[in-house]
């Protein structure tokens, strides 16, 4: 049995005098309002991205991927930067909804919904990348296993880029799995209290008929927690797949035994820094600051500074390698292309190190961490910061090979390329306007759950139980049923 | 199925509920189901109700991602088209773990959800009776299954001496059919107006 207790030092979860109604109200009424004009204007301008995206995707198939300035030794360049930044942002919901619930984090039940469907847009993004440079992208069936007519010439299973193809593909459908089964009841809340038909039909089919059964929460319980201690891994191991196809290269800056936890931490930091950015705006746009308090903040803060560090000392650490391995390519590499600031792309290098592990600093300080306009920027720094890493990591190393002969000219990318990673933020935020629009930002039952234990009111009244001697307390609060 | 007689009552907070399940069920009343706007833990013990076996399915569905993954890509590399990588060998077993991991967690997911739903009866376009429109939103809207020998007032005043706010009797549907929402029976009255 739990303890209903929460100690008062605790900060509430849920702020103001609430009660279930209260929540349901607080919550739901966004979806039930007309959107404001503010939404009509970054829905459009959303729209506008991902229209453009649109036509660079066209160019890109009826010219083929040469129109990108991709050349001679950068076969990669903006593409897969996107491809691991948009992965790496995929990774805050999963985390937060998987890894904060076994390790039984409360504050969870505010961002998990939000972030999650994040999770699941910035998923969707990454996919157009590897999809879109096969060039031929009719034949993208080909990375599929099937037993067909070429031979049967089977995909490579030994390839890092096919583990990727599962990883990715794994890793979206059990995201949205996860998700919806989580949506299904706060969506028969919203058909419960529809007040047009059509709504009532819509949400009616949405939330599959769910009644709030006491056994089907009772297999809903054992659901999440099962899906949440497999999705522990997968996070884990989604990233980790995506630096294998760096890692397991020959390629100097990449053939790296770092890289997995490095990519994995820088994941969570860019995938954490994007949740800010959406909850700040989320909470001051649908009025839900009783929801998502600075406690909240100040919490994804802490993750933001622990991650950033963690990416920090693995920047260090390959410096160092660079140096101690006494290999004359890797030298090169880490101590020429990147860390010298004045060759060719050395302020790449410089940028990701401001951005990334010198400017999340500031959030030692708990007055940092509980301002919202630093933590809104500071959000933006980071995002901007993980780009400039993939950018080098990805650019700095394919640029000077091992022969001078082939060294390439200086790349920058084209107005398509840049116009397809315009179009992907036009694609996550369409779907991420749409989702704050027609479902419910925040997990009305989780808050519901917590409501009593963490909620502002409740705690206050509870106080008294702190001045019972311990084992009064306990026979108390373990018998509670 | 047929249509049955509930006694329906509905509490506002589950401090009250726990004691009424439990009184209830020892004075031989069959609680046909307690619908809640969230997940009570504990109401299935004191309901006496079995412990799902869900994660068990979920168990059975990840070995056997597992051993398709491994069955198959053995099967394809080793013998039906091996191919030589750098002289690597065939049954390269190391190289296979990320793609085993994937499908046994995907296999796992998937499973479990689809069990999940078939469990609970529910699918889109699926129609149950729901006894009380708050039952998602504030209340905790317990039913009871009437017999010939239930004495439905008796039991009214059994509920509201046991803190229900509110009771009321129901014959209804308790399986589920297709059918769509926006053609209940039951009139909008908590109509919203919501301002812009």
């Amino acid at each position: 049995m739990h303890l209903k207790y929460e100690s008062q030092l605790r900060e509430p979860l849920v702020s103001g005098n609430k009660t279930y109604h209260q929540v349901t109200e607080d919550i739901i009424r966004p979806i039930e309002a007309k959107p404001s004009r503010l939404w009509y204007i970054g829905f459009y301008i959303a729209v506008a991205l991902l229209c453009f995206g649109i036509y660079s995707i066209y160019r890109d198939v009826t010219y083929g991927i040469g129109q990108w300035n991709l050349n001679k030794t950068i076969g990669w360049g903006w593409d897969i930067t996107n491809f691991v930044w948009w992965v790496g942002i995929g990774h805050a919901g999963t985390l937060i909804s998987a890894i904060l619930l076994l390790f039984r984090q409360g504050w969870r039940t505010g961002v998990n919904r939000a972030a999650e469907a994040m999770t699941i847009f910035a998923v969707m993004c990454a996919g157009q990348f590897p999809i879109w440079h096969m060039g031929r992208v009719w034949m993208a069936f080909f990375v599929l296993p099937y037993p067909n007519t070429r031979g049967p010439l089977w995909v490579n299973f030994n390839s890092p880029l096919l583990w990727d193809v599962f990883a990715i593909s794994t890793y979206f459908t059990v995201s949205l799995l996860f998700w919806y089964s989580g949506l299904l009841p706060d969506l028969a809340t919203v058909r419960d209290r529809a007040f047009t038909k059509l709504r009532k039909r819509l949400y009616g089919i949405a939330s599959f008929g769910w009644s709030g059964s006491t056994k089907h929460w009772q297999r809903h319980e054992s659901l999440s927690l099962v899906l949440a201690g497999l999705s522990t891994p997968l996070v884990l191991s989604v990233h980790t797949i995506v630096s294998f196809d760096f890692a397991t290269s020959v390629v100097p800056g990449w053939h790296t035994t770092i890289f997995p936890p490095y990519f994995v931490a820088g994941a969570i930091f860019s995938g954490f820094a994007m949740v800010q950015t959406l909850m700040v705006i989320i909470r001051k746009v649908f009025e839900m600051e009783d929801y998502i308090t600075m406690g909240h903040i100040e919490a994804m803060n802490k993750v933001i500074v622990l991650t950033g560090s963690i990416v920090g000392i693995a920047y260090l650490t390959e410096l160092f390698m660079g140096w101690y391995s006494q290999n004359k390519y890797e030298g090169y590499t880490f101590w020429y292309s990147r860390a010298y600031l004045f060759s060719p792309y050395g302020w790449s290098y410089w940028g990701m190190m401001a951005c990334n592990v010198l400017s999340p600093q500031i959030f030692w300080f708990r007055k940092m961490r509980r301002n919202l306009f630093v933590t809104f920027f500071m959000s933006i720094i980071v995002n901007i910061g993980m780009w400039f890493e993939r950018f080098v990591i990805i650019v700095t190393s394919l640029y000077r090979d091992y022969l001078p002969s082939s060294w390439s000219v200086y790349y920058s990318p084209s107005i398509w390329e840049i116009g397809f990673y315009a179009g992907t933020f036009g694609l996550f935020f369409t779907c991420f306007f749409l989702f704050a629009k027609y479902f419910p930002v925040i997990a009305v039952a989780e808050i519901k759950y917590v409501l009593k234990t963490s909620g502002e009111s409740f705690k206050d009244n509870m106080g008294h139980i702190e001045a019972e001697n311990l084992e009064t307390f306990v026979h108390e609060q373990s018998h509670a049923h | 199925m047929a249509k049955k007689k509930f006694v329906v009552g509905c509490f506002d907070d589950e401090a009250v509920l726990f004691p009424a399940v439990k009184k209830v069920r020892s004075a031989g009343y069959k609680i046909h189901d307690v619908y809640t706007p969230f997940a009570v833990h504990g109401l299935d013990h004191a309901m006496g109700l079995r412990e799902t076996s869900l994660h068990t399915a979920g168990f059975i569905y990840g070995i056997t991602g597992t051993s398709t993954a491994l069955g198959c890509i053995s099967w394809i590399l080793a013998k039906d088209w091996p191919l030589n990588f750098g002289g690597k060998p065939h049954f390269a077993l190391p190289a296979w773990i990320p793609i085993t991991f994937e499908l046994t967690v995907l296999f796992a997911a998937v499973g479990m959800v689809l069990t999940f739903c078939y469990l609970c009866q529910i699918a889109p376009f699926v129609k149950k009776h729901h006894f009380h429109a708050r039952a998602t939103d504030d209340l905790f809207v317990m039913v009871i299954e009437c017999t010939e020998k239930t004495n439905v007032d008796d039991l009214k005043s059994f509920l509201s001496n046991n803190g229900a706010i509110e009771t009321d009797v129901q014959i209804a549907e308790a399986g589920w059919w297709l059918g769509r929402y926006d053609q209940d029976e039951l009139p909008f009255e908590n109509k919203q107006t919501v301002a812009a």
